[in-house]
């Protein structure tokens, strides 16, 4: 059954009045037209018009025959000899936040990045990339970045800086803490050798704001090594994340996704695919993709490792919360023991970190699907070392206090106490790129490069290299950390030179290292090393502990959002703040999640509780001794007695004028158990009176629950692989061919059958032979209008639901790439969001039951259909067909009147309402919103791609299948006198995609991968989202296989509820 | 009608010049050319350069040989031992010539006996105004004449059909038929009404030209900020148009050299020596002094032509600033054009769009760049269909071809004119 009931938000599901009017509204606003009888009593009677019209005609007559201006051509002084001006250079280099990291290759046009892509020379993120890396570029260009150094507040310049600050800590030699995130930079943990020599008692304390020491501390005393291992989630067959979000979040989602989508990927030929099993207390997209889902308590997540691990053991029955963990559990068990397991577990709990350590120990994953060979450096910090810190500073014991990557203040759990300590310092620097919160408070600021303005490097792993080159001179007077190290150690060289010759020493020579900085990357010869560990913990001391711990009535968990992560520069990104979030759809804002039941005990009303009105109840938060009121937003999927809260919104406002005023700061509700830091807390909620208003996306561009997503189990596809060919041969079968037509062939027909009992043969080695020529068919003889017919290349899409997480990285890659608008809070409200590329997200199952709940993402985008319903009813033919099969818009064409956009079955097609960006001549058109008027200044315009016109008002846009890379690469292969290849034109999308979602490409070529998926590897999972309306899609999908017993249908009663709408 | 005429008559000289320098290259080799076009980087006839004064020192060189040998290679030489080529080698600071090995035994010849006539362009400036009329102006001038010869026939044919009209009314007089009564030619309805049809067709066709043309610079011909005389350059020196805009071939942008370009050949180029065959004037008429505006160069360029240095700061940088060009040819922004997909895919000459730049002291826009002007071409232009390879994905033409059903392929053919191909 691969058409089960799927819902948008809740509203969808119970279809209230608002909802109702809602999707019968296309636009939001009221149309101004008066459409009253009395025309001259009309707000706008025909005289008005009449004036109005005649006016602008003249004004726009007078404004035109003024002269042109005149333009300037400014070639260079000296021309640099590498850059040629209109063709973009790519410099390899390394994209390093904290201890995430991307192995990236920079585009640059005329000197200035404007795009990044994943390098896949590496074999760690293998070309991979996430939301940030691709939205990190804007961060380059942000307004709110510091441009020159600060001492007290003032401006100074570096010498005086450095004087001061060496005559600063050479009085305070004995107490100089230099406190940084993670440093995965071998040359740079070198110059902070360099630098605490010269100090003998400084001290380096690592703090992440999101920490990890449950999981090092535990492998500490598991394993000996205070590490992280590598994690192979390509090799396992059974994938069981206690918490963790390993595709979002966790550790190091891209090098995760990478591997997951390796193993979720399936054919019919090829039944093998990995099993996921997730038990997490809120919805994240690791928990949207698993096969089998359970929820339980933040706290009980020990007990759920425990439980575990006994039934592995000893095959103990579980008598865990709920009979859906029992479940979960049971079966976990019995498939880890199969063998290629692997369980991750995202919780700070050394005891339960221990337990999960010890049952991959038992199902022999350690040297199979966790590497120990080869450790990971990603995360360093051990939280206890942080909070001496603290207290050494708030007991006066600190002399000089210099802090890189990371911001106290904010990230910090009682963050009073460090500022109370930090007043307390008599020398305190800040390498913030930004006024941050701790920045604020320090006494010098000597602002860091961004990462695509410095040198650097990056050994996520043992002996993995990554190199860091620049692909702009620093923009303002900064300098890079490093520099201000070595100069304060007294070193005479700088970080550069230092640089240079620790790689040139390193990689015998100039030739060696220009290799390694082409490639970005430097790894050892061969497969990766593999080896397991001996497990030595303490399981029954670990036991003990975890018994011990107290669930609360209601719990609270804080969480980090695809997006913004852990807050940082993030938070001032208004690409990332204007990103959906995979699971809730909601921008601009953090809230307070809860789970539908919970919603409707606490007393909000419908039209709050469901997605319908903007207006979010508002709730009273308490918990660790804080009180915080947040608006709620439902969210199906959650455990009932869970609120789950994001940091990184509730920003200072000099952090820049996005992140100002987004949300409130979810910190302060970790705690310190007096080894780690805690995520989640005993919680009590109350509602007030109050409502807020949250830019929600899901329910924008709705289908109105018409059949979109098909859906199969492991076992319905594997007992009949070709079921959703049936599904659509019913569906469609009737149009493939004439019937009079026929009849005429009915002896070559007959004749055929005979044939069969030798063509059986045959017939069983294709068993999709009987939907031969289904395609074309129908394509042919679906549609009393004349085919369209592409000469030479014809463009295709593949999506794989299959492998599609949901991550939002291309999401963010066409933004950068197309120049897509950033509309504003204001603005989504409306439903004008820009984004050419959304990801649909649909439920099933029972709302009131979190662990019935099931998630499929869709990524929707321009399905350049080949009969499109657009094109028709353009009335000056704006929107067109190319005979390369591109659905094309010319935007000096349009005239706005939207026509195109309400016969769009896919909802595709966004509308200027507003000159988001400075493109008209009129200045006054401006669109200004304070979260996003810095995305029009002179420096963040930097970003735009110049091959990609910026939109004006009132014109429509929609994806164009990137067909600025698609016309450069056919350019190439024409000078280079040679066809094109498959692979080389490449969208954003596609390039961006952790998981190799995306296929693309020429499908009138026989040997593409577009061709060959569509025609053989993939045939039994193709299918074209409402097909049968004979809109002939050029970009298909393949069918979800989800690898469980049960698809859940949710109200069966109400099945069948698309069918009144087709 | 004059813009037919300016249309035809360009095309002419486009023709003309095409013909004369395919006549040029089989006539015997022009030295001058040569000569501008090879050596003229590095030597001057009659002052050292790089290398030594040209003029009159092949009389010095041991034989018309060894000239061959040395132009041709004159490190081959060098190494052989040949004192006279280690002993100039060595006296010019052991500066290397380049090879020339394309040039033939008669082109050196030519090359020789044009720096040996040559003589310094005299210092007095010749002032003859007579030639500043551009040939534009002439067209123009054209173009009145026949308006006033078009008004004056008109004025005769209206006068001796009122004469003829009278003349009729007195021999009617005279034979007694009566006359209708004359109503003056204001107060004719029949007139009155096809004067407002005719005024309103007329306005109609001005306003919609005009709303057309808005925004278009046909013939926009700014002065600039260094008179650059195209004539001079890839006309008279035959300059290769992509030596200086070198993205043509590579870009969407073909690229406004930078003055670090220029200085290739300026640094031994510092005055203007054609002015007794080409007298620069501006298109006000006003006479250019060439020498002074290469200096000019110099100054943006940041070079001492007296020590014959860049000057530098003190961190050894050239003391540099770029040249404000003003831009001739603009496009609006939702126009993607790319220069190499039509001069190195396309294999379209430079003066196809921008006409005859060897002929443009100062450059003005040929071309109206219009976007029925773009869509003509692509309709009627044939793509390199058999000789790249790209093409090679068009089974459906290359059959058509074969068979002989289709001559060729228009850009049109292969999707040219379709939207997304220009405006993305």
């Amino acid at each position: 059954m691969s058409q089960k009931q799927y819902w948008k938000g809740l509203e969808e599901l119970q279809q209230p009045e608002a909802h109702v009017q809602a999707t019968e509204n296309e636009f939001k606003e009221e149309l101004p037209f008066d459409l009253s009888d009395n025309l001259l009593n009309a707000t706008t009677p025909r005289r008005d018009f009449l004036k109005f019209l005649g006016f602008s005609t003249l004004a726009a007559t007078l404004v035109a025959s003024c002269e042109m201006p005149i333009r300037k051509v400014i070639p260079y002084a000296i021309k640099p000899e590498d850059i040629t001006p209109g063709v973009p250079n790519y410099y390899a280099s390394t994209f390093t936040d904290g201890g995430d990291y991307c192995a990236v290759v920079i585009k640059t046009r005329d000197g200035r990045p404007i795009k990044i892509e994943g390098n896949e020379l590496s074999s760690i993120t293998k070309g991979g990339t996430s939301a940030r890396v691709q939205a990190s570029v804007l961060n380059l260009y942000d307004k709110a970045r510091l441009r020159h150094p600060y001492a007290e507040g003032n401006e100074a310049t570096f010498d005086a800086i450095d004087r001061r600050i060496k005559e600063g800590l050479a009085v305070n030699t004995q107490s100089v803490y230099l406190l940084t995130s993670t440093i995965i930079s071998p040359t740079t943990n070198e110059v902070v050798t360099q630098f605490l020599a010269k100090y003998p008692n400084a001290k380096h304390v690592t703090y992440d704001a999101v920490s990890y020491s449950g999981m090092l501390l535990a492998n500490e005393a598991s394993y000996g090594k205070r590490a992280l291992p590598t994690y192979h989630f390509d090799k396992a067959q059974t994938i069981v994340s206690l918490g963790a979000d390993f595709l979002g979040t966790w550790l190091a989602p891209i090098e995760f996704a990478k591997g997951y989508g390796l193993g979720r990927k399936i054919n019919a030929r090829d039944l093998r695919l990995s099993r996921h099993y997730q038990v997490e207390a809120n919805h994240t997209i690791s928990g949207a993709n698993a096969d089998h889902r359970a929820t339980c308590k933040p706290s009980e997540q020990g007990a759920v490792a425990v439980a575990l691990y006994n039934a592995i053991v000893n095959g103990a029955k579980p008598s865990l919360s709920t009979n859906a963990l029992n479940e979960l559990v049971m079966g976990a068990a019995a498939d880890l023991k199969k063998g290629n397991g692997l369980v991750v577990c995202g919780c700070n709990d050394v005891a339960t970190q221990t337990i999960v350590n010890a049952i991959n120990d038992k199902i022999g994953a350690n040297g199979t699907t966790i590497n120990w060979a080869l450790t990971s450096n990603y995360k360093q910090g051990i939280d206890a070392d942080m909070v001496a810190m603290v207290e050494a500073m708030n007991n006066g014991q600190v002399g000089a206090l210099l802090m890189h990557g990371v911001n106290p203040s904010y990230t910090y759990f009682e963050s009073k106490k460090f500022d109370a300590g930090l007043a307390k310092v008599p020398v305190t620097v800040s390498f913030a790129e930004r006024m941050d919160e701790t920045a604020q408070k320090c006494k010098y600021i000597v602002p860091d490069h961004n990462y695509l303005e410095s040198w650097g490097d990056a050994e996520p792993k043992p002996n993995y290299f990554s190199l860091q080159q620049p692909g702009i001179a620093p923009i303002f007077k900064t300098r890079a950390f490093q520099d201000s190290l070595l100069m304060w150690a007294g070193a005479s060289n700088t970080y550069g030179d230092f640089w240079k010759q620790f790689w040139s020493t390193k990689l015998g020579g100039e030739a060696g290292f220009d290799k390694a900085l082409q490639d970005g990357v430097i790894e050892p010869v061969g497969a990766m090393p593999t080896g397991g560990g001996s497990f030595a913990g303490n399981v029954s001391d670990a036991m003990a502990k975890i018994q011990m711990s107290k669930p609360g009535a209601m719990e609270l968990v804080v969480y980090q959002t695809i997006a913004i992560g852990y807050g940082g520069a993030w938070s001032n990104n208004p690409w990332l703040q204007e990103m959906p979030d995979p699971i809730t759809k909601a921008t601009w804002d953090n809230y307070a999640c809860v789970s539908p039941l919970r919603a409707k005990q606490l007393g909000a009303e419908l039209s709050s509780q469901t997605e319908v009105d903007a207006k979010k109840r508002v709730i009273i938060i308490k918990a660790n001794g804080q009180e915080m009121k947040l608006p709620v937003v439902v969210v199906p999927g959650m455990h009932n007695d869970v609120v789950a809260i994001a940091v990184g919104y509730g920003r200072d406002p000099k952090v820049g004028r996005a992140a100002a005023n987004t949300g409130k700061n979810a910190y302060p509700f970790l705690s310190f158990n007096g080894q780690t830091f805690v995520n989640h807390a005993p919680v009590s909620i109350d509602k007030t009176a109050e409502f807020y208003e949250i830019a929600i996306t899901q329910t924008h561009h709705s289908y109105e629950a018409r059949p979109i997503v098909h859906e199969f189990t492991l076992y319905e596809f594997s007992k009949d692989p070709n079921i959703l060919l049936k599904e659509r041969k019913e569906e469609i079968g009737a149009f493939t061919h004439v019937p009079w037509l026929d009849e005429k062939d009915g002896a070559h027909e007959e004749g055929g059958k005979e044939k069969t009992t030798d063509a059986k043969a045959l017939a069983e080695r294709d068993s999709t032979s009987e939907f031969d020529g289904m395609d074309e068919g129908f394509r042919e003889n679906g549609t009393m209008y004349p085919n369209y017919i592409s000469p030479g290349l014809h463009w295709g899409m593949s999506i794989d639901l299959n492998s599609c997480i949901g991550c939002g990285a291309c999401v963010i890659g066409c933004q950068a790439e197309n120049n897509v608008s950033v509309v504003g809070k204001e603005h989504v409200l409306l439903a004008h969001e820009m984004h050419w590329l959304r990801i649909d997200r649909y439920f099933s199952g029972m709302p009131d039951d979190p662990d019935t709940i099931q998630t499929v993402f869709q990524p929707m985008l321009c399905q350049h259909c080949d009969n499109a319903p657009c094109e028709n009813v353009c009335p000056v033919s704006a929107t067109n067909h190319s005979s390369e099969g591109l659905n094309q818009m010319a935007y000096n064409r349009c005239i706005g009147t939207k026509y195109c956009a309400n016969n769009c079955p896919y909802k595709v097609r966004r509308f200027n309402w507003m000159d988001w960006n400075g493109a008209d001549c009129f200045d006054d058109n401006l669109y200004e919103d304070y979260r996003r008027d810095d995305m029009n200044d002179d420096l963040t315009r930097m970003v735009l791609n110049p091959d990609v016109t910026v939109r004006s008002r009132g014109v429509m846009e929609k994806c164009t299948f990137c067909v600025q890379r698609l016309q450069e690469a056919k350019l190439t292969a024409k000078k280079a006198n040679r066809p094109m290849q498959d692979g080389e034109a490449r969208t954003a999308c596609q390039q961006a995609c952790p998981t190799d979602a995306i296929v693309f490409g020429n499908v009138n070529d026989k040997n593409s991968a577009i061709y060959k998926l569509r025609k053989q590897q993939q045939r039994e999972r193709m299918f074209y989202v409402l097909e049968h309306i004979h809109t002939l899609p050029n970009i298909n999908y393949l069918a979800k296989i989800r690898n469980t017993d049960m698809i859940v249908a949710g109200n069966e009663n109400k099945d069948g509820m698309y069918m009144e709408h087709i | 009608m004059p813009k037919l005429r300016r249309i035809a008559i360009s095309a002419f000289a486009v023709l003309l010049a095409f013909f004369s320098s395919n006549f040029s290259a089989i006539a015997a080799p022009d030295g001058k050319a040569l000569f501008q076009s090879n050596c003229a980087q590095c030597h001057n006839p009659v002052k050292d350069a790089t290398g030594p004064a040209l003029k009159d020192k092949d009389k010095s060189f041991p034989t018309k040989d060894w000239v061959y040998g040395w132009v041709h290679n004159s490190s081959a030489v060098i190494q052989t031992g040949d004192k006279f080529a280690v002993d100039l080698y060595n006296q010019w600071g052991k500066t290397q010539m380049t090879a020339f090995p394309q040039l033939s035994k008669d082109d050196i010849d030519a090359i020789l006996k044009y720096v040996d006539n040559y003589q310094p362009p005299a210092n007095t400036l010749a002032t003859s105004p007579g030639n500043s009329t551009s040939g534009n102006t002439e067209v123009d001038n054209n173009g009145w004449v026949y308006t006033m010869i078009t008004l004056s026939l008109l004025l005769l044919v209206i006068i001796l059909w009122k004469a003829n009209l009278a003349l009729r009314r007195t021999a009617n007089e005279k034979s007694g038929i009566p006359n209708e009564k004359e109503i003056p030619l204001y107060r004719n309805r029949l007139v009155i009404a096809i004067v407002v049809i005719l005024t309103f067709i007329f306005c109609g066709y001005w306003l919609v030209n005009g709303a057309i043309s808005l925004g278009r610079q046909q013939n926009y011909q700014p002065s600039q900020p260094i008179f650059f005389s195209h004539k001079v350059h890839p006309g008279i020196n035959q300059i290769n148009c992509l030596y200086c805009h070198a993205g043509a071939e590579k870009s969407r942008q073909a690229m406004v050299p930078s003055p670090n370009i220029c200085m290739n050949c300026h640094k031994q180029i510092s005055e203007y020596s054609g002015e007794k065959e080409h007298p620069l004037y501006n298109a006000e008429g006003k006479h250019i002094d060439g020498t002074a505006e290469i200096h000019k160069l110099y100054d943006y360029a940041g070079w001492d032509p007296a020590k014959k240095e860049y000057r530098r700061d003190a961190l050894g940088n050239i003391i540099t600033r770029p040249i404000a060009w003003v831009k001739v040819h603009n496009l609006p922004d939702h126009v993607y054009f790319n220069h190499s997909q039509h001069v190195k895919v396309g294999q379209v000459q430079c003066q196809r769009c921008h006409g005859p730049m060897q002929d443009m002291d100062e450059v003005y826009q040929f071309s109206p760049l219009s976007m029925g002007w773009c869509i003509n071409c692509h309709r009627q232009t044939q793509v390199q269909f058999t000789n790249n390879n790209y093409y090679s994905i068009f089974e459906q033409y290359h059959k058509e071809l074969k068979e002989g059903k289709r001559t060729g392929v228009t850009v049109e053919d292969i999707g040219g004119t379709e939207c997304q191909k220009c405006h993305y």
